[in-house]
């Protein structure tokens, strides 16, 4: 920060801005008192440790409110060029909001899920893991070097394979857990293969050095590096759950405690392109002719398979909610992967990639509270099939209009009116960059998804089978819907409100 | 014709858009005291009446405000950002062209409104009907006062959902299947028509449909203006519906609940040809002279089919629904209208925006009427109705037969009555359309175009015949004629029939002007 003033001897010295890194590292510290108190805490007090997660996700959003306005970077370079590994910049402090409030809504969802789990969870260890996951995915979008990127993926990941495994004695949830572990792992060893690669052919590991000098690659090298940036994008396409690295979502999703599948499916999406807009735009802009395409190319089979698989699924299976909604994912996912895609076809990359987060910033809200619903479903229905969900306004009014507006929201049609411009940035930004073929493919995946969105919102009010019985919701589980469906409700009145970022550059 | 601030109109025309959606949500919630009325049921479907009745009171005043003596200018006009990032503004305003329809949709819904009160949809509880019934007119009357090419799209994806549930869950037989097909058919013509919307708006720099007028195309290249063409083309004509992406219409107007299809043939066909007026005419009218022979062909066969399709239908032994010929119908009328409107000339299309608005009266009556004949009988099955001679309604309920008698001659365009002007300025358009057009195709189209109404007034015929004539059979069952609450639903409709039949300058007056300045690239 102010190495200039310092004298030459402690130039050798990397000053750091604590306030800059406040937010990842506050949810580390949460994360590891949490984990020592559990072992003082008597065993009729550890819901406390879930208020207290709460509490320190919600502190560490608010800390992101002293670096708005100006951009800040720590850890750099002391030397003569400048380059850093840790920056708050626009994008950071967006991305590092939504990855804690989706953390803290998962927090919510997972006091009501660990009180009827009925000590099958471990406390101290599931806060523990949540915390230092959302950790990591913080401190993504502030890496600024290949190295630390590559660690923040694995803090991000890591806990969260646990995460999934974390009910005792339960075969599915292990199951589950292994799968998502195999596979992500094999993901991101491609991703540092790609890694090294990108450093053998440039010697730096920094994003800006390797933006510079990867466009005077050696001839010879050149195959080198081109293999290396796809390969880079692999892991996190991986955790974007990108077709064809999707096959572990179903499974996980129905596996891993309710929460755990709605973290999974908006902070792990969150980590997965935000990583990916690193890695493209700022890292790798000059081969854009490499990485457009393969995206494009991404975007389209992720959306189509994503939804088409929705669309087969049966209501009346078991878990064919959580299930409809982890396919639901992957096709969003298309969605998601449609602007940065489009950032390699126009001068203009980084008010491209504004659209993604502007639309992440709506599925998140919406997705969040679509899982809320089902985790509030589920506490009376155990296998949380959709059908289950039929008659549920006679049951409960409040949670089926909101549940109706969240898919109406996904779907993308009034009065989802946030989902409708949402989509329509992105369609924009397609349209306006030449992808007009992606955009028509898009389209068509609209309508595929409109199908299933609407089936299950047209369920809610049907005439329920049998008595309604009605109960009261828990007040954590409350509080997640009212956030959620707040947010819905005011982003439909006022889309600038997140929209904004899809207008201007956010590097 | 009466001086009203502009302010004033300003808010009017706000009320007119946003007032049925604070009416839908305040329909959700309980009633409060005072006007809870006799039961729960009771209490909103007058709330649905109360709140569609001011409405329409709001748009007779702005009608009443309105400056007749510059119906080209935009007026009642409000200009508000509100998504900046996207360039969304909150634009509304009214000109000749669109005032007539908000005037319709205000007066359509408020008769149904008062219709659905006497006799309650057969269905689940009341207060979502009359909810969706709300929105539903929100989204309507804005597609008609926005100015914003992605508003239009907004106020168009809104009418959607509630039309849905209208259908699947107040409709008759084969509800669920009609409902699916309506919304993917009409979304998927949507989605589409947005990408044309997108590409003109960051092509020519602004989404104001006002100032993408006043360019007229200029500052969009002939090939954008062909794709854009194309793209919104195909979205408003699966809305219109334009043969051949008609099918949805007659499955949904078969299983639609009454007010439902009066709704839908009434008002929301017109969103479709609205937007080839509003948007396709002014913004690329290079790429629409390029589609115009094809959208006049297909319009053509439009009529000949729809009017071939009834003519089946009307058969004896064709198991032919009523309400399933009036679909029909639609798509042979709305056939006059795109016809009109491919012409590219103001005769041709006046003649469209009337059409739209008689055929809007006309078939609304039509509906009421098929769906109080349901109510009395059991039936829209023709065969069922006229069983061996005829139906007799002329016999057995004189008033009901003489109003469906009458519906179905203006249907056909008797002269003197609404349906006659615009089908025939449709065809004067054809006869010399604009520059630039083949001249012999477009004398082709009109001679068949003129052979569809000769089969128009055959089916009708027949129709009448069936249906109101016969033999009285000796123990005649008894048959409720016109109730009080029908008269008071249908008699605006018959009135306005014969008024615009008449006097069609009261209508044309309005809308001549605007469609010059329209075509003459938003100057003149």
């Amino acid at each position: 920060m102010s190495a200039l003033a310092q004298p030459p001897v402690a130039n050798l010295v990397q000053s750091v801005d604590w306030l800059a890194i406040a937010p990842p590292t506050l949810t580390a510290v949460v994360g590891l008192v949490v984990l020592v108190a559990d072992l003082f805490v008597p065993e009729a007090r550890k819901p406390l440790l879930g208020w207290v997660s709460v509490a320190g996700l919600a502190a560490a959003a608010l800390l992101l409110l002293p670096l708005l306005g100006h951009d800040r970077s720590t850890f750099c370079l002391t030397g003569a060029t400048r380059a850093c590994s840790y920056t708050a910049d626009r994008f950071t402090l967006v991305v590092q909001f939504l990855v804690l409030g989706g953390a803290l809504l998962t927090a919510l969802l997972s006091i009501t899920t660990l009180k009827d789990g009925n000590r099958r969870y471990p406390q101290g260890e599931f806060w523990f893991l949540l915390l230092s996951s959302a950790a990591g995915a913080a401190l993504l979008p502030a890496s600024r070097d290949l190295a630390t990127l590559i660690v923040a993926l694995e803090v991000a990941s890591l806990p969260a394979f646990a995460l999934v495994g974390i009910r005792h004695g339960d075969k599915r949830s292990s199951e589950a857990a292994l799968k998502f572990f195999l596979s992500s792992v094999t993901a991101t060893a491609v991703s540092l293969m790609g890694v090294s690669f990108v450093y053998a052919t440039t010697g730096s590991l920094y994003l800006t050095q390797v933006a510079d000098r990867i466009q005077h690659v050696d001839g010879q090298l050149h195959t080198l590096a081109q293999t290396g940036v796809v390969l880079t994008l692999v892991g996190f396409a991986f955790k974007t759950a990108a077709v064809p690295f999707h096959f572990w979502v179903p499974d996980t999703y129905v596996g891993a405690p309710l929460p755990v599948a709605a973290y999974l499916s908006v902070v792990g999406k969150a980590v997965g392109f935000s990583g990916l807009i690193l890695v493209t735009v700022v890292a790798f802009p000059s081969y854009a002719d490499v990485w457009g395409p393969a995206l494009a190319a991404l975007a389209a089979l992720t959306m189509t398979v994503g939804n088409v698989a929705a669309l087969r699924q049966q209501a009346t299976r078991a878990y064919s909610a959580v299930r409809l909604l982890a396919w639901s994912s992957v096709g969003q996912a298309g969605y998601l992967l449609v602007p940065i895609a489009a950032a390699g076809y126009t001068r203009d990359a980084q008010k491209a990639v504004g659209s993604t987060v502007a639309y992440a910033l709506m599925y998140a809200a919406v997705n969040l509270g679509a899982f809320a619903v089902a985790a509030a479903v589920a506490r009376t229905a155990r296998l949380n099939r959709v059908s289950d969900y039929r008659g549920l306004y006679a049951r409960n009014p409040l949670a089926a209009l909101l549940l109706a507006f969240f898919l109406l929201c996904l779907a993308g049609l009034p009065p989802g009116v946030i989902g409708l411009f949402a989509k329509v940035t992105v369609f924009s930004v397609a349209v306006d960059s030449g992808l007009g073929w992606l955009a028509v493919v898009m389209a068509v995946n609209v309508v595929i998804a409109l199908y299933y969105y609407l089936q299950w919102a047209a369920l809610l009010f049907r005439a329920p089978e049998g008595e309604p019985a009605r109960h009261r919701l828990p007040a954590p589980l409350t509080a997640a819907l009212a956030l959620t469906g707040t947010l819905g409700v005011v982003l439909s009145g006022a889309p600038q409100l997140v929209l904004r970022f899809a207008g201007t550059g956010l590097f | 014709m009466i001086d009203i601030s502009e302010s004033v109109m300003q808010f009017l025309l706000a009320l007119i858009v946003a007032g049925p959606l604070l009416g839908a949500v305040a329909a959700l919630l309980p009633a409060p005291p005072g006007l809870r009325g006799k039961s729960p049921e009771q209490a909103v479907l007058r709330h649905g009446v109360t709140v569609t009745g001011a409405v329409l009171v709001a748009a007779i005043v702005l009608a009443l405000g309105f400056d007749q003596d510059h119906p080209s200018r935009m007026q009642a006009t409000t200009d508000i950002s509100w998504i900046p990032a996207l360039d969304v503004r909150i634009h509304l305003g009214i000109d000749g062209i669109s005032l007539p329809l908000v005037v319709l949709t205000a007066l359509l819904t408020f008769l149904c409104a008062l219709y659905s009160y006497f006799n309650p949809p057969k269905g689940p509880s009341p207060k979502a009907f009359v909810a969706l019934l709300l929105v539903l007119e929100s989204g309507t009357l804005a597609s008609f006062a926005v100015l914003d090419l992605l508003l239009f799209f907004l106020a168009f994806e809104t009418v959607l959902i509630p039309m849905y549930f209208l259908i699947a869950r107040w409709g008759g037989e084969g509800r669920t299947r009609a409902a699916w097909k309506f919304i993917l058919f009409t979304l998927l013509g949507s989605v589409v028509m947005l990408l044309g919307l997108l590409l003109i708006g960051i092509k020519a720099g602004t989404f104001d449909m006002v100032a993408l007028a006043t360019d007229n195309g200029r500052s969009l290249t002939s090939s954008v203006q062909v794709i854009a063409v194309l793209a919104i083309g195909i979205g408003l004509a699966v809305k219109t519906p334009m043969w051949p992406l008609h099918s949805w219409l007659p499955d949904a107007h078969t299983a639609a609940p009454t007010v439902g299809s009066v709704l839908l043939a009434g008002v929301m066909l017109k969103m479709g040809t609205y937007g080839f007026v509003r948007i396709l005419l002014p913004v690329a009218p290079d790429g629409f002279r390029t589609f115009a022979p094809y959208l006049a062909a297909f319009a053509v066969v439009g009529i000949i089919y729809g009017s071939l399709a009834c003519l089946n239908l009307a058969k004896k032994g064709a198991k032919g629904d009523l309400k399933r010929l009036i679909a029909y119908s639609s798509v042979g009328h709305m056939g006059f209208v795109l016809l009109g409107i491919a012409t590219m000339t103001p005769t041709g299309v006046n003649g469209a925006l009337f059409a739209n608005i008689a055929h809007g009266l006309i078939t609304g009556l039509l509906f009421f009427l098929v769906g109080g004949l349901k109510d009395r009988t059991g039936t829209t099955d023709l065969d069922a109705l006229a069983e061996e001679t005829g139906a007799a309604l002329y016999g057995k309920a004189p008033r009901l037969g003489g109003l469906l008698a009458f519906a179905a001659v203006a249907s056909l365009g008797l002269p003197g009555l609404a349906g006659f002007w615009g089908e025939m300025l449709a065809l004067f358009g054809a006869f010399e359309p604009a520059a630039g057009l083949s001249r012999p195709a477009f004398l082709t189209f009109m001679a068949i175009a003129a052979f569809g109404t000769l089969l128009t007034a055959a089916y009708m015929l027949a129709v009448v015949r069936r249906v109101c004539m016969g033999a009285l059979p000796q123990d005649m069952p008894e048959l409720a004629d016109v109730r009080t609450y029908e008269f008071a639903a249908w008699t605006p409709l018959v009135v306005l029939t014969v008024v615009a039949g008449l006097w069609p300058k009261a209508l044309l007056g309005l809308t001549d002007p605007a469609v010059q300045q329209l075509l003459a690239g938003g100057t003149r």
